[in-house]
């Protein structure tokens, strides 16, 4: 998204918990500061001039900006303990970023902060195929493991969308997932140990090289707590071998809701398919002429449908896929004949948010979860909001597992068109908890959707997770204001819904 | 003063079994008001797990029932007091299962054990553990506050993940009155095979074998036989028992194998019951060697579980596993053993120890939920 003409309501508010020291009024402070950081780093790693912080005043939530005090760019970590500690004693907030490619402003800096790069730490230390892990360095890129241990016939199971870029420090701290997640799982199950460093300097081990560990499970509660209990500095993958064979089928079907019925059918068969996909006819027309993977373009939904394995049991599983396709009335089917196919099939689904980014001159990214069967209702619900707020909306799904990612489209540049794309994207989020759902499958809370986690969490669970926080990070300094909404901050939010028309949140029910 | 009639119901209701959360939070707060802890407790079938049972019981077996089960999300919903033979037999009508073969010690197991205990059994090795399938649980924290975490959907990053750690927590973080877990599909084929070897051999062709696309969800090593689990498709399994060779085991003798092994039925972890030696769980690295220690030994989980009954002394135990890159629980043991051993559980490195306290402190800031049961000192 462009940042001309951001309304002040996008911004978050300013209601971090915990870290509120005001250094740009004090040169003195901010000096002492930095001298302190140069000390414990080698030259050129402490930025501080406007120009050198611009390109990490946002992540890929460009329309959340904030220009840091300084940018570290430690290059292990005992350095990140040290800028750690140091940042601790005095009191300066921290944000960690990996390739700024998070969705939700997570990586956002605090205009009083530090933001600490972990670009510079991108070895990959280890690559061990009798034991089927891998330990990297937290600014490895998701890609750069599935490449390395390509040649031990193996590679790294979850693959977002952004693999060519993305970190797996950040993939730790979203819990990131991809087209493969529903047999494959997310992040959380195939990251064995993290080394990490809390916001006092201390390092910690989470997980181990062994399959369980003593004590609670920290490891679990640190993956996906994007950026707010420690800063990850090596991670130990498991490796997956590589199936010797995978095939995809694409079929059309000439309404939304079979289409969804049929993602349905297919798990009621008892197939857990490597990849299930689903795309509705604008995310189609704006993906095709991109790729040209010969989607066909009459139809109102698309499926893909992945299956792997050995030669035969993709045979089989293929077979039982295209009966179960037939029967929920698929208006046409193609199964990839060659690899080179099956990637173009994918193309289309991995490109699509540039794609939308190409017939829109800007577009907001939605993340919520949804039981499957709500689907059809879902996307009825959407059309309806979509007519309702004048904006176009492309649908683009993880649909197996229930993760919808609608492209609200719209332009910055015409006045109040910004507002509505996010008042569009709220009243998503919240049919999505109101369908029995959450808020974000994988792009996380981050900046921006602090106001839906009051209609997903009530008073109590949100002071659950302040406690949680501070069992980590006593002070409140690793990447503060983010995820967690203050009370103030929620009923400041249920006075707008409110005054807008609407009932404030109510505490709904989820089980 | 009006004083109450002697046989009001909240008089009479036997407190330590409620039946609906605000009876489970009422009953902490009394706890909390009295300092007097509390053991959650399911179907007791793993009070033998972990540190010292310590406080009154709190029985979660009233509150019990499925709440809601959706075969085609794949999404059990249900009660802690539920029996966990009911939830297998719902999903088995589904052809359906728990994924992580949750030992059966007993009739009268309870899903919230199973969660709460966080053990996983031999189909660990290819599905997960039981915290990979947890997707979200209501809770009852240690100051009586109804809390609901996660969800019934396969994704969800929504605040922290409270519901993971709920799964070993073995009841000293909260209760945990609901849960929502992931199911899966049983496999459409399954088929078991053996091989004659040392245990060295066993462990070299476990972790060999899960570096390819094989279809193994289960081994296990004892005594000179290694016995494989082949689930998947038909095909599938074809296809690798073909390729892996070895003695195919009868259909039969296979599943009442993994069963056994599974539910923990053999001697040699029933053996304490009379006067055998302490059991140790021992969690190390799967491409571990053979560990020099005295006694008989299981290995499951392609080698990162090994099961070891041995009169070695505790120091000598956890010394040699904790340089293996693992950790070693006392099993099955007297408390006096347990004791002995300084707690059930490896001891945590200073700086895990101080967040594991931390956290225990946010969740049950009076200490009442199964003092000891974890670590003697929390
Ligand atoms: C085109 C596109 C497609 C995408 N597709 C997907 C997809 O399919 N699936 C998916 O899940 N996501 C997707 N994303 C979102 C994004 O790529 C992921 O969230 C990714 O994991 C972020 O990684 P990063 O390195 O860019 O992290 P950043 O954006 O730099 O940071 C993200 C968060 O992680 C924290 N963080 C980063 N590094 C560390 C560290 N070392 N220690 C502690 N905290 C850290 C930050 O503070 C921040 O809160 C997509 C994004 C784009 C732009």
């Amino acid at each position: 998204m462009t940042h001309e003409n951001t309304v002040p309501l996008l911004h978050p508010a300013p209601d971090y918990a915990g870290a509120d020291r005001d250094f740009s009024r004090d040169a003195a402070a901010r000096a002492i500061v930095f001298a302190r950081l140069r000390a414990v780093l080698p030259a050129g790693s402490v930025m501080v001039e406007t120009e050198d912080l611009r390109p990490y005043e946002c992540d890929g939530l460009s329309a959340y900006c904030q220009v840091p005090m300084a940018v570290a760019l430690p290059a292990d970590e005992a350095q990140v303990a040290a800028v750690l500690a140091i940042c601790h004693e005095l009191e300066v907030p921290v944000v960690a970023r990996g390739a700024g490619t998070g969705l939700s402003g997570g990586a956002l800096p605090h205009a009083q902060g530090l933001v600490l790069s972990l670009a510079r730490m991108q070895r990959i230390l280890r690559m061990d195929a009798e034991s089927r892990t891998a330990v990297v360095q937290p600014g490895v890129r998701n890609l750069a493991i599935s490449e390395a241990a390509s040649s031990l016939g193996l590679y790294y199971a979850p693959d977002p969308s952004s693999q060519i870029a993305c970190t797996i420090g950040g993939n730790v701290a979203e819990n990131s997932g991809g087209v493969h997640c529903l047999k494959y799982g997310l992040t959380v199950h195939n990251v064995l140990k993290v080394r990490g460093v809390t916001m006092t300097g201390e390092i910690v081990e989470f997980g181990s090289a062994a399959l369980d560990t003593p004590g609670y499970d920290l490891l679990a509660l640190l993956i996906g707590s994007e950026g707010m209990l420690a800063v990850v500095t090596e991670v130990t993958v498991r490796l997956t071998p590589k199936p010797q064979l995978a095939q995809v089928v694409m079929a059309s079907f000439d309404d939304v809701n079979k289409a969804g019925d049929a993602v349905a059918a297919i798990i009621a068969a008892g197939i857990i398919p490597a990849g299930l996909e689903m795309m509705d006819k604008p995310a189609t027309l704006a993906v095709e002429p991109f790729v040209n993977a010969g989607y066909d373009l009459e139809a109102e939904a698309i499926l893909l449908c992945e299956s792997d394995g050995t030669p035969e049991e993709v045979a089989e599983e293929i077979g039982r896929v295209k009966a179960v396709l037939n029967r929920c009335g698929a208006r046409a089917m193609a199964v990839s004949r060659d690899e080179g196919e099956r990637l173009t099939f994918w193309a289309g689904r991995k490109a699509a948010f540039p794609a939308v980014g190409r017939i829109s001159p800007d577009y907001y990214c939605m993340d919520g979860t949804i039981p499957r069967k709500r689907l059809a209702e879902m996307l009825t619900a959407i059309a309806a909001l979509s007519k309702k707020y004048g904006l176009r909306c492309a649908n683009v799904f993880h649909a197996g597992d229930g993760n919808l990612h609608p492209l609200i489209m719209f332009d910055a540049n015409e006045p109040g068109e910004l507002e509505r794309a996010e008042a569009f994207g709220a009243e998503i989020l919240e049919k999505s908890v109101e369908f029995g759902g959450s808020i974000t499958g994988e792009h996380g809370v981050g900046a921006e959707k602090i106001n839906q986690m009051c209609v997903q969490f009530n008073r109590d669970e949100r002071d659950f997770f302040f406690a949680v926080k501070r069992a980590f990070d006593q002070r409140g300094l690793l990447n503060p204001g983010k995820a967690i909404p203050t009370l103030h901050r929620c009923a400041e939010y249920g006075r707008m819904r409110v005054s807008s028309g609407r009932m404030p949140f109510p505490d709904l029910p989820r089980f | 003063m009006m004083t109450a009639p002697p046989d009001t119901p909240s008089t009479q209701r036997d407190d330590s079994r409620p039946d609906t959360l605000e009876g489970f939070a009422a009953r902490i707060r009394r706890a909390v008001e009295a300092g007097a802890p509390l053991r959650i407790e399911g179907g007791g079938s793993k009070n033998f797990y972990g540190g010292p049972l310590r406080g009154e019981p709190l029985s979660t077996t009233a509150y019990a029932g499925v709440i809601a089960y959706a075969p085609t999300e794949l999404v059990i919903t249900a009660r802690a007091g539920t029996a966990l033979a009911q939830i297998e037999a719902v999903l088995a009508e589904k052809q359906q299962r728990l994924a992580f073969e949750p030992p059966r010690f007993s009739p009268d197991s309870t899903i919230g054990g199973v969660v709460a205990a966080g053990l996983s059994g031999p189909r660990r090795l290819q599905a997960g553990a039981v915290r990979d399938f947890v997707l979200g649980t209501r809770i009852v924290d240690g100051q009586g506050r109804i809390l609901t975490f996660g969800g019934q959907v396969m994704k969800n990053v929504a605040g922290y993940d409270v519901s993971r750690v709920m799964a070993g927590s073995l009841g000293t973080l909260g209760l945990i009155a609901e849960v929502s877990l992931k199911v899966l599909p049983v496999p459409v084929a399954e088929a078991t095979l053996r091989f004659a070897c040392a245990q060295a051999e066993g462990i070299a062709l476990a972790n060999r074998w899960g570096g390819q696309p094989l279809p193994v969800s289960a081994t296990a090593w004892h005594d000179g036989t290694l016995w494989v689990r082949l689930s998947g498709a038909e095909a599938a399994v074809t296809a690798a028992r073909a390729s892996l060779g070895g003695e195919v085991v009868d259909d039969e003798a296979g599943r009442a194998f993994w069963q056994t092994l599974r539910d923990q039925k053999h001697t040699f972890f029933t053996a304490i019951a009379g006067n055998g030696l302490p059991v140790w769980r021992l969690s190390v690295p799967s491409t571990t060697q053979p560990l020099d220690l005295p006694g008989d030994t299981w290995v499951e989980w392609g080698g990162a579980l090994r099961w070891l009954a041995s009169d070695a002394s505790a120091d000598q135990v956890r010394a040699v596993v904790l340089a293996a890159g693992g950790h070693a629980t006392v099993y099955r043991a007297s408390d006096d053993a347990k004791t002995r051993a300084g707690g059930a559980f490896q001891p945590l490195s200073p700086a895990l120890a101080v967040l594991n306290r931390n956290l225990k402190r946010e969740f049950d800031p009076r200490g009442i939920f199964g003092p000891g049961r974890l670590y003697p000192d929390f």
